[in-house]
């Protein structure tokens, strides 16, 4: 059976599935043996599942009932930090490394019903700290286009799966641009939905009022039907909202209107390559009738501050519950306080460590004020700015990131400037308000053309707005 | 900016135990990171931020006690690193003298 994997999008094999072309069990085994492939040169996946094909046959099963779904028997990649109930989820920690998750994430359960088929649990940094999966405990995943450079992170085993053509889409998660930024190094279409819009319930927490789940996919289309089947309210987590939480009155009569931060696009340390791909993409935009027209957002200069204050705060607070007692790694102390000390110093690794003890100091009762006060407030001017900027636009247009992918080991010895990889894609993570990465071109170091990618950012509750002008930007 | 003693401070409230040479380094990297943050002092905030935390309400629920399977208890004590029977074994707390 030869299915071609690169085509392939999620519409395109469900019908596939129902005209008998192939069966689920047949798509999910050709998944398996390129991840055999090409995973030893990527490292994409951390596990490939032994249930993969079972739970293929039941799929294939529901096929020929009818009573399949748009996703059923298609095959996903889970980012190691989403719970599937007895299998390991490490959060690429060694804190975690052989802890059995003992229930299902909410979107784990609702996937579950669909008939998707989980391929395997993907590799990120640890703790979803990171932007290259640099910092995970088991090795860096390495970019499908050139694997002398990263796949971007944390997020950056699920881009790479979908990539490399080992999964037909991928969840991950978002807590500072962890979806989109390895999207748009890796090729590929991802989304952080609206905070509250998917259930965090499952998810390993790192900044929990940043952190949103979300799909990774070949299409925007693809992307659009994953994000629909995991979105809703959940008992189980109280942020997540309605579609009715949010109204948005659309300002565009015919196609939405775009806005540009011009003086934000102004900063240092942009490529140039990236700048002439974003123009060109407004360029496509604006021949398909889009208006564009500047905005400005005075506050967006603080917005990685801002973060990289709240942030590790909200992780140090997270990770307390790591103690060596009731699950996970268990170091022997001398006493009981002992062994937390020896348990997480020797699981947590540097760059958790730094975060850690960075929120411990940002809560010290000296510096509350200064710092996570003041960020919450800082953090309240950004989104009034944002709301603020949409009553005029639709939606707002930046490059997803300011350069292609880095090189291998480019960034690991400055952690302010593996931080500033963040820049554009922060602010969706503090205003809570969804973006969209796509991809919007490719430049050519040494021979090898590595993707650019262009990210779309809406209004609360209005991701569909950024489906319908990222599949009119594609041409789907 | 930041001394060592003060990052073996951070790291005792956070539990963890840290080499001299991560000590070091830590100081190393505190500072520019604090750098980078201190910019946000520069920012004239004159927002009151109380009562505005977003779309979202806070939901209340009973506390009440959900019965869970044999398997599923047995699943949640076999993750603990140390277990005794049908409980968690940790050290004793009080020391004997």
């Amino acid at each position: 059976m030869n299915i071609n994997l690169k085509n392939l999008t999620i519409s395109k094999a469900q019908q596939a599935l129902r005209n008998g072309e192939f069966t689920s069990v047949q798509l999910t085994q050709a998944y398996i043996d390129q991840i055999a492939l090409v995973n030893k040169d990527v490292n994409a996946y951390l596990e490939v599942y032994n249930d993969a094909l079972e739970t293929a046959i039941h799929a294939d099963e529901l096929i020929k009932a009818g009573t399949a779904g748009p996703l059923t028997g298609i095959p996903l990649a889970i980012k190691d930090n989403i719970l599937i109930k007895g299998k390991i989820a490490s959060a690429a920690s060694k804190i975690l490394e052989t802890y059995h998750a003992t229930y299902n994430a909410t979107v784990i359960s609702k996937l579950s019903r669909e008939g998707m088929v989980f391929l395997g649990r993907t590799n990120m940094d640890e703790f979803a700290m990171g932007g290259s999966t640099e910092n995970s405990a088991f090795g860096v995943t390495k970019n499908p286009h050139d694997t002398s450079r990263v796949a971007g992170g944390s997020s950056g085993g699920s881009a790479a799966a979908v990539a490399m053509n080992g999964a037909l889409c991928a969840l991950g998660s978002d807590t500072g641009g962890s979806i989109r930024q390895p999207a748009s190094f890796c090729g590929v279409v991802g989304l952080k939905p609206t905070y509250g819009a998917v259930s965090r319930y499952g998810v390993i927490a790192m900044g929990s009022s940043f952190d949103q789940i979300g799909p990774f996919a070949k299409t925007v289309g693809d992307c659009e039907i994953l994000f629909n089947a995991i979105r809703g309210v959940d008992v189980h987590d109280s942020t997540t909202i309605t579609e009715t939480t949010y109204s948005s009155k659309r300002i565009g009569t015919k196609k939405p209107v775009i806005g540009i931060p011009r003086d934000f696009l102004k900063a240092d340390g942009i490529d140039p390559a990236m700048r002439e791909a974003f123009e060109k993409s407004l360029e496509v935009f604006k021949q398909k009738g889009y208006e564009i027209k500047d905005i400005s957002l005075p506050n967006i200069f603080y917005s990685l501050m801002v973060y990289y204050i709240l942030m590790p705060a909200e992780v140090s607070s997270n990770l307390a519950r790591f103690d060596g007692v009731k699950y996970g790694l268990h170091i022997d102390g001398a006493d009981g306080i002992a062994d937390y000390f020896e348990t997480r110093g020797a699981g947590f690794g540097r760059e958790v460590i730094r975060r850690v003890l960075l929120g411990t100091y940002i809560l010290s009762s000296g510096y509350y004020d200064a710092y996570y006060n003041r960020a919450n407030a800082v953090r309240r001017m950004i989104t009034d700015d944002f709301i603020k900027a949409f009553t005029s636009v639709d939606i707002i247009a930046t490059p997803t990131t300011p350069s292609v992918a880095f090189t291998i080991g480019e960034k690991t010895a400055d952690p302010v400037a593996m931080y500033l990889e963040d820049i554009f894609t922060v602010t969706a993570n503090l205003t809570g308000m969804p973006a969209l990465s796509i991809p919007c071109g490719t430049t050519s170091i040494n021979g090898k053309d590595l993707p650019l990618g262009l990210q779309l950012s809406g209004r609360h509750g209005d991701e569909k707005t950024l489906f319908e002008a990222g599949k009119d930007f594609q041409g789907e | 900016m930041i001394t060592p003693a003060e990052i073996t401070k951070l790291a005792q409230l956070s539990r963890i135990k840290l080499t001299d040479a991560d000590t070091q380094s830590l100081v190393k990297e505190f500072d520019s990171i604090l750098i980078y943050i201190d910019q946000l002092k520069k920012v004239e905030v004159s927002l009151d931020i109380k009562g505005r935390i977003g779309a979202v309400k806070n939901i209340m629920r009973p506390d009440t006690v959900e019965d869970i399977s044999f398997a599923d208890r047995e699943q949640l004590l076999n993750e603990a690193p140390q277990r005794e029977g049908d409980f968690v074994a940790v050290k004793k707390i009080i020391a004997q003298d």
